[in-house]
């Protein structure tokens, strides 16, 4: 093996890489990834960056000097444009093919859009550009609608009304968060936006988006009403970037179907967002948009590729941060699981819920008790019989939704 | 090993603590990273490097001293 060539350089491209080189590999290495700035972190743009706490700078990952360390061929502001599996090459947007070995795709997701919604004073946020530009937007002190109450939408209404600002939420489903988290912690959710000051639209759909010579004017609701905005923020989720994949041969349905050592075929790894495999410690296939597994994932796909055969089957962490409230959850979430509070009180917004499912703890989720989440997560760890909370009162309805 | 921690970037997710449970701790109010040794012992080097490795908001270092490279 001469050659391992990693495209996307963000948090899952930059860990394989560096865990590559801790790890001995040292053949050429290229790091591909179609944005110029050097690498940076996610999570802080819907929260510091967006209040202006921070600086763009601080969300940099690493220093130039622990790049240049990485002795890799970083290509930035290079887009890979298509893959031949056979051929084992990688062609750039400007025409280059790029032989490698054996290949790490950490390509990310990119944000959905409304139809028509090419409009002066719509925002996604993904990047630290868009931050950038949604951040100087909410400083000439608007009326903003956020559409979509996942994390990324409840996040961004946080930072804007923590700015002073005028926020809506608009969400279809009858309270935030709830794919993820239920319809309690969904409930939860809600009422510390509301107390907040953010108002929430949920349990009608957006139907378009309105505007007026190129600017946004307003939203429009699945019942015919609308409500006047001069910023939207579109948080609708993401969606796997693979169209330079297509045609590749690759198994390409929820993002880069792998195996379960995060290979997608021989040589060729996913890692991150854009992967998804089968978890073994659950017993089922995930795609992670989280942050922690970026990095796990990564490490364990460049293991792997390195000769491990390891099987990666981790227990997913994920969290968020909304006004003075931390949320922060450990394994899996049914829809169909057991929810118990197994510590403190949702009425003193401080709690530890655990999720029970076919008689197993697969999670645990704790609403600013980061120590007590920590001590739970070994029950998920260790899939503890869910009897372990036989004497702690089941809530009614004890289903999660 | 020195390792130095950056409270006002930790994002309190325990990882660390996970990996290196004698150099690290969390604040109980908060969760926020405490070093509980700021040299750690060369044994607990790797476990410490993996915390470096995990921390998902970039909050930990470490400088390596000239004589153990
Ligand atoms: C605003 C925001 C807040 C978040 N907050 C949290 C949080 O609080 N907690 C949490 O757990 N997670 C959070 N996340 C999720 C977390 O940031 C992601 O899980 C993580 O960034 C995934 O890393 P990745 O490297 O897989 O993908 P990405 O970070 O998306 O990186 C993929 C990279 O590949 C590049 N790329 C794409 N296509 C190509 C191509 N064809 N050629 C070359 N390069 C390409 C992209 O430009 C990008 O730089 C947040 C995400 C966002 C956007
Ligand atoms: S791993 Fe990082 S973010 Fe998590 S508690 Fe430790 S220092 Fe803080």
């Amino acid at each position: 093996m001469k050659r391992i060539v990693i495209v996307g350089a963000s948090a899952a491209g930059l860990t394989a890489a560096e865990t590559l080189r801790r790890r001995g590999w040292d053949g050429r290495l290229t790091l591909i990834g179609e944005e110029s700035r050097p690498p940076y972190d996610r999570p802080p743009l819907s929260k510091q960056i967006l209040t202006g706490a921070w600086g763009p700078e601080r969300a940099t990952l690493r220093s130039l000097p622990d790049l240049a360390r990485l002795r890799a061929d970083l290509r930035l502001g290079q887009r890979a444009v298509a893959l031949d599996v056979p051929g084992r090459r990688v062609r750039l947007g400007g025409g280059e093919s790029i032989g490698f070995d054996a290949l790490v795709i950490a390509t990310g997701v990119a944000p959905r859009r409304l139809p028509d919604s090419d409009l002066a004073g719509v925002h996604v946020l993904r990047s630290l550009d868009d931050a950038i530009a949604l951040r100087a937007a909410l400083r000439a002190g608007p009326r903003v609608v956020v559409v979509g109450a996942g994390f990324l939408g409840t996040e961004v209404a946080a930072a804007a009304r923590a700015m002073g600002l005028d926020v809506t939420v608009a969400e279809p489903e009858p309270v935030p968060v709830r794919r993820p988290f239920g319809d309690r912690i969904g409930a939860l959710v809600a009422a510390l936006h509301r107390d907040h000051g953010t108002r929430l639209r949920c349990g009608v759909p957006v139907r378009r988006l309105r505007g007026a010579g190129g600017r946004v004017t307003g939203v429009e609701f699945g019942d015919g009403t609308t409500l006047p905005a001069d910023i939207v923020v579109l948080a609708l989720g993401a969606r796997p970037a693979t169209v330079w994949l297509e045609g590749s041969g690759l198994r390409l349905g929820d993002g880069v179907g792998c195996d379960a050592n995060c290979q997608a075929a021989p040589g060729i790894y996913a890692a991150g967002d854009v992967a998804s495999w089968p978890n073994a410690h659950f017993g089922t296939r995930m795609r992670l948009e989280h942050r922690m597994n970026a990095t796990e994932q990564a490490m364990a796909a460049a293991g792997n590729l390195l000769g491990d055969v390891t099987p990666f089957a981790p227990v997913p962490y994920f969290w968020t941060d909304q006004y003075d409230t931390r949320i922060q959850a450990y394994g899996i979430f049914p829809p169909d699981a057991e929810m118990r509070i197994v510590h403190g009180d949702p009425s003193d917004s401080h709690f530890a819920a655990a999720y029970g499912h076919h008689g197993r703890v697969v999670g645990v989720l704790g609403w600013n008790a980061p120590r007590q989440v920590r001590t739970l997560r070994r029950l998920v760890v260790d899939r503890a019989p869910w009897t372990t909370f036989a004497a702690i009162p089941a809530l009614s309805p004890a289903t999660v939704n | 090993m020195k390792v130095i921690v950056d409270q006002n970037k930790c994002v309190a997710s325990g990882q660390c603590v996970l990996s290196a449970p004698e150099v690290f701790d969390q604040r109980a109010e908060d969760g926020i990273v405490v070093l509980r040794a700021e040299t750690p012992p060369e044994g607990l080097a790797d476990d410490v490097r993996q915390a470096v490795a995990l921390c998902p908001a970039q909050a930990i270092w470490v400088e390596e001293q000239e004589d153990e490279q």
